[in-house]
């Protein structure tokens, strides 16, 4: 709605909550996907090479947290916004996105609108969309 | 009238049944049906050994001449009686640990297994009981002179005999009853028992001469009270200090009296036994002492002015022609000297043997460079009769010597204040762990010297006009050294005066002589052994390695402590040792438990001695050995403690690491619980927020409204539940649950589970067998029920199979039931299975099935509660879970 399109990689091993972020995100007119497993997050990057990355913590085989790391020190993908979601509401959950590189931090339940401002918020701030 | 003749045979009979009593108690004893010969009953009463002739006789002569100052006489054991917990306790816990055959015994091994402390204190026993023991042959002449009414003076030779005899008979009856056995324990049953009847008799015959003057004599006691108030007894002052002196002189020898030790330590089968003597010692002290002052009035009223007070006993039932009387006043009397002189010469043959003989008769052998050879058993028994019969006999000796004249409570009671001379050593030995061999050894000779110079010239002084000058002039002519007013000390009663400077210089010289020499490494053990006899068992120690052959020990041990005993204990050792045969290895722990069950029989000293010229090779003496020993047991001893210090460093910092784990693990567990509550009502709350919102937004299609209504609807449910698991856990995990017990077949159990669980889409075959589901089982079938649904629910989740089977098969083995769950899915990966019973341990891909990971911590509380077992059974091709309940859960396990 903001007019900024952007591609958005959501890594979410919660299908529901996938559904509902993608339902809102591509209301706006970006264009998502969605990726379940931590294992292979980083290759999922790679092939779609997103504008901004949406990070579950808690996903199967593999932390958000080590997947941020990595990606941070990455040759492909090394600055990529990312907004990190978790269900574990502790402040040192908080202090630990922020500490792996995470460029937000928000906390399960979240209300859509504070996702997609968000979204669009990093997307301005780097300019780096179509 | 009683004639000697009549007198005689009373005597005699009396003697044979206390024989045959014994007799009987030995055999008892051997056939192992002592139980009762045990008993704290037969222990209080063998306590009463305390109450000798002097007491019998002499408590009313005492208080005809002295008014109640016989009291303290009984006063003083009261006293350690009622706080044996404080002294009489370790003393009999020490005894036993230690193997402690004698109180020259205990001092020895305290001290070092010192020789010299022990040869002191056996001397000091023999020449502090000598007199005591001559009292008692005395006070059974007189008792025969009273009857013969024939006057001391004119008696010559025939009751001379008497006191003879009597001794003859008591070294015979010691002889067979004392040493017919080398026992490990020293424990002598059937001369205890007959003491214990000697107990009785003697009480029995001195309450009923008290009732005897009180109601037939007097008129009751209001009568007596009046007489009493009347007569010179109820004039005496009560003097203080020799108050307080003749009770802790009485209190003193009731610990240091070689019978006394005996009776309480050596013969103590059990620790116990002292709780019931607390009281009723003291019970029985007050019932002996209950007619003494009646019985010395009426006496002092009745008989001639020069009549011996000593023997009013006897006397007044005599003078009022009550002959029966008298003839049983008689036999308490005689009761109570021969248990006296029984166990003084059991006890003081025992020290002699052990710590004079001997120590002696090794010292020859090693002489000739040999080892230890022929039967010491022999010699041990060998000597100890001879010392018996040498012991009676110097008794007698004194008796016919100091011609039986003096007053009882005279010579009772300096034969008191001599043994009491041990007390400071076996105090310190007790409580100060500062105490050495030179302080006690110093001690010991201090106050038996002073004694002697103070209370026993005195005595004697009376008798020979030799010592006479040294009274009046003091020793050497000085003034300041006269026995009875030392360094012009003259305010004093001369007991007391002597009870003062003993102690005083006897402490003194112990505490002077520990602190100024150093404690050998044995010595320094032994006094952590006793000192804190309460707080540690005894440690391997002495010895680390040995050249001995066990064959050598084996040999040596039997010739001291039996064929038959030996090979059962090393039989027994070797055991313990995980070893087969009869010869176990030579470590420390046996050497030293082999060690004790000798010392049991000839001594610690000597013990210790045999075990270091076995040990420690051939062909070397004893003091070689003893040297050797001695660096040894200061190597293992400074080992010893350096090791008890690091394993306490070590304890105290494992314990803090511990507890420091214990408290991040506590601390971890807390968070990640609260991160995984967290997540886990977060995420469905997260999809119900996010669909509701979309929803609030309108613009969907029916479809879509339908799809996410129905999600929120799913997410508001999957929340629900998760919330009824968690407060099931939290009720079960806390422990307030109250089951509900009824009876119930297995396969109706599971008929209902299946029922709950079934969903009409589910593709899942579950195959029973329903003949073995029909064990009944008595349990809270509700939640048994609970613990069924979540398995077959899991399988109905989590089985992939194409075609998914479930097995349920129940078995019984012995009161338990099991009940398997086995599905042919692709089971559970080996790591996970340790920690699917825990909290949140939902495995991956749990999403799909929408469970929060509870199930199994759930039925695994619940199993618990039922006092059953829930666990993963390994080597299945599918997942598969074994339920085991008690078949009766009994209604006292909830």
């Amino acid at each position: 709605m903001t007019g900024v399109q952007a591609k958005v990689l959501l890594i979410e091993d919660e299908p529901n909550i996938s559904e509902a972020l993608t339902f809102v995100l591509a209301r706006d007119g970006h264009d998502v996907r969605t990726h379940s497993d931590g294992l292979t997050a980083l290759d999922a990057i790679k092939d779609y090479g997103p504008d901004i990355i949406v990070l579950d913590v808690m996903l199967p085989n593999r932390s958000g947290f080590d997947i941020l790391a990595d990606l941070r020190a990455s040759d492909f993908a090394p600055q990529t916004p990312v907004l990190m979601l978790t269900a574990r509401g502790q402040k040192k959950d908080r202090d630990m996105a922020i500490d792996a590189g995470a460029s937000r931090f928000m906390t399960k339940p979240f209300a859509n609108d504070d996702v997609r401002q968000a979204i669009n918020a990093l997307l301005r701030q780097t300019g780096n969309h179509a | 009238m009683i004639n000697a003749n009549i007198l005689l045979v009373v005597s005699l009979a009396y003697v044979v049944l206390l024989f045959a009593v014994a007799f009987w108690a030995d055999r008892r004893a051997e056939a192992g049906r002592s139980t009762w010969l045990r008993s704290p009953l037969i222990y209080t009463l063998s306590l009463s050994v305390y109450c000798t002739a002097w007491t019998f006789y002499g408590a009313v002569g005492f208080a005809a001449r002295s008014g109640l100052e016989f009291i303290t006489i009984y006063l003083g054991p009261t006293l350690v009686v009622v706080g044996w917990w404080w002294i009489l306790r370790k003393l009999v816990r020490i005894g036993k640990a230690q193997r402690i055959t004698s109180i020259a015994d205990l001092l020895s091994s305290r001290y070092g297994k010192s020789n010299l402390v022990g040869a002191i204190v056996t001397i000091l026993a023999v020449v502090g009981t000598t007199p005591y023991i001559a009292l008692q042959l005395q006070s059974v002449t007189l008792s025969f002179e009273a009857f013969n009414q024939v006057s001391p003076a004119a008696s010559g030779g025939g009751v001379r005999n008497t006191a003879l005899w009597v001794a003859a008979g008591l070294a015979l009856f010691t002889i067979l009853f004392g040493t017919r056995n080398l026992d490990v324990n020293e424990r002598h049953h059937g001369v205890v028992t007959a003491i214990a009847i000697e107990a009785i008799v003697k009480l029995f015959a001195l309450i009923s001469v008290g009732v005897f003057v009180v109601w037939f004599v007097a008129d009751g006691p209001a009568d007596i009270q009046q007489r009493i108030d009347a007569s010179a007894i109820s004039q005496f002052d009560v003097d203080g200090s020799r108050w307080m002196g003749l009770t802790f002189l009485a209190a003193a020898a009731f610990i240091c009296l070689p019978r006394m030790f005996h009776v309480t330590v050596v013969e103590n089968e059990d620790e116990k036994n002292l709780e019931m003597a607390s009281w009723a010692f003291p019970l029985y002290l007050g019932a002996m002492s209950l007619f003494v002052i009646p019985i010395a009035v009426v006496g002092l009223e009745l008989l001639p002015a020069d009549a011996n007070p000593d023997l009013f006993v006897l006397t007044v039932p005599l003078s009022q022609g009550a002959d029966g009387l008298a003839l049983l006043s008689f036999l308490g009397g005689f009761s109570s000297a021969t248990s006296m002189v029984i166990v003084a010469a059991l006890a003081l043959a025992t020290m002699v043997s052990n710590n004079i003989v001997m120590p002696l008769y090794l010292r020859s052998r090693a002489g000739d460079g040999a080892t230890i050879s022929g039967d010491v058993r022999n010699v041990v028994l060998f000597s100890r009769r001879v010392a018996i019969v040498a012991i009676l006999t110097l008794g007698y000796l004194y008796y016919s010597v100091s011609g039986g004249s003096r007053a009882l409570s005279a010579i009772g009671l300096i034969s008191f204040a001599g043994v009491a001379q041990v007390l400071p050593a076996l105090l310190g030995a007790l409580f100060w762990r500062g105490g050495t061999r030179t302080g006690a050894a110093a001690g010991l000779i201090t106050g038996f010297t002073l004694w002697a110079f103070t209370l026993l010239l005195p005595n004697l002084a009376g008798q020979s006009a030799w010592f006479g000058p040294i009274m009046d002039n003091g020793l050497f002519g000085l003034a300041m050294l006269r026995p009875e007013a030392l360094l012009g000390v003259t305010a004093l009663d001369p007991l007391v005066h002597a009870i003062f400077w003993t102690m005083l210089l006897n402490t003194l010289a112990y505490i002077i002589g520990s602190v100024s020499s150093f404690p050998t490494p044995l010595e320094r053990l032994q006094s952590v052994e006793f000192v804190n006899a309460f707080d540690q068992q005894s440690s391997p120690k002495g010895w680390s390695q040995s050249r001995a052959e066990a064959e050598d020990l084996l040999v040596m041990a039997q010739r001291i402590i039996g064929g038959r005993e030996t090979q059962r204990l090393f039989a027994a050792q070797a055991q313990t040792q995980g070893k087969d045969g009869y010869l176990p290895d030579i470590t420390p722990a046996f050497i030293e438990t082999l060690e004790k069950r000798l010392a049991g029989s000839v001594g610690a000293a000597t013990a210790h001695a045999m075990m270091a010229q076995i040990v420690g090779g051939s062909s070397v003496s004893v003091e070689d050995l003893i040297a050797v020993a001695d660096e040894t047991a200061q190597m293992m001893e400074y080992s010893n403690q350096l090791e008890i210090k690091s394993t306490e460093l070590e304890r105290t910092a494992r314990q803090l690491r511990d507890a420091n784990q214990k408290l991040t693990a506590l601390s971890v567990q807390k968070d990640a619980f609260l991160s995984q509550i967290s997540h886990e009502l977060r995420t469905p709350m997260t999809s119900i927020r996010a669909f509701s919102e979309i929803l609030r937004e309108g613009e969907l299609s029916v479809f879509e409204q339908k799809r996410y209504s129905s999600i929120i609807h799913d997410e508001a449910r999957r929340l629900t539940r998760l919330l009824d698991d968690l407060l099931d856990l939290a009720v079960l995990e806390n422990g307030q649950v109250s089951l509900n017990i009824e009876v119930d077949a297995i396969g109706d159990i599971l008929d209902r589970s299946i029922a709950a669980v079934a969903k009409k889409d589910t593709k899942l075959d579950i195959k029973r067998r329903r003949i073995a589901e029909r064990i009944k089982v008595q349990t809270d079938v509700d939640r048994l029920s609970q613990v069924f649904i979540n398995l077959i629910a899991n399988a109905q989740k989590y089985c992939d199979a194409d075609a998914p089977v479930l097995h349920i098969e129940v078995s019984q083995v012995g009161a338990d039931v099991i009940v398997d769950f086995i599905d042919n899915g692709s089971g559970i990966d080996s790591p996970q299975q340790a920690v699917i019973f825990e909290k949140f341990s939902r495995l991956s891909d749990h999403q799909r099935a929408g469970g929060a990971g509870l199930g199994l911590a759930i039925c695994r509380e619940i199993v618990s509660k039922l006092g059953g077992t829930i666990r993963y059974l390994p080597g299945h091709d599918g997942a598969a879970f074994r339920v085991t309940v008690p078949k009766a859960l009994a209604l006292a396990a909830q």
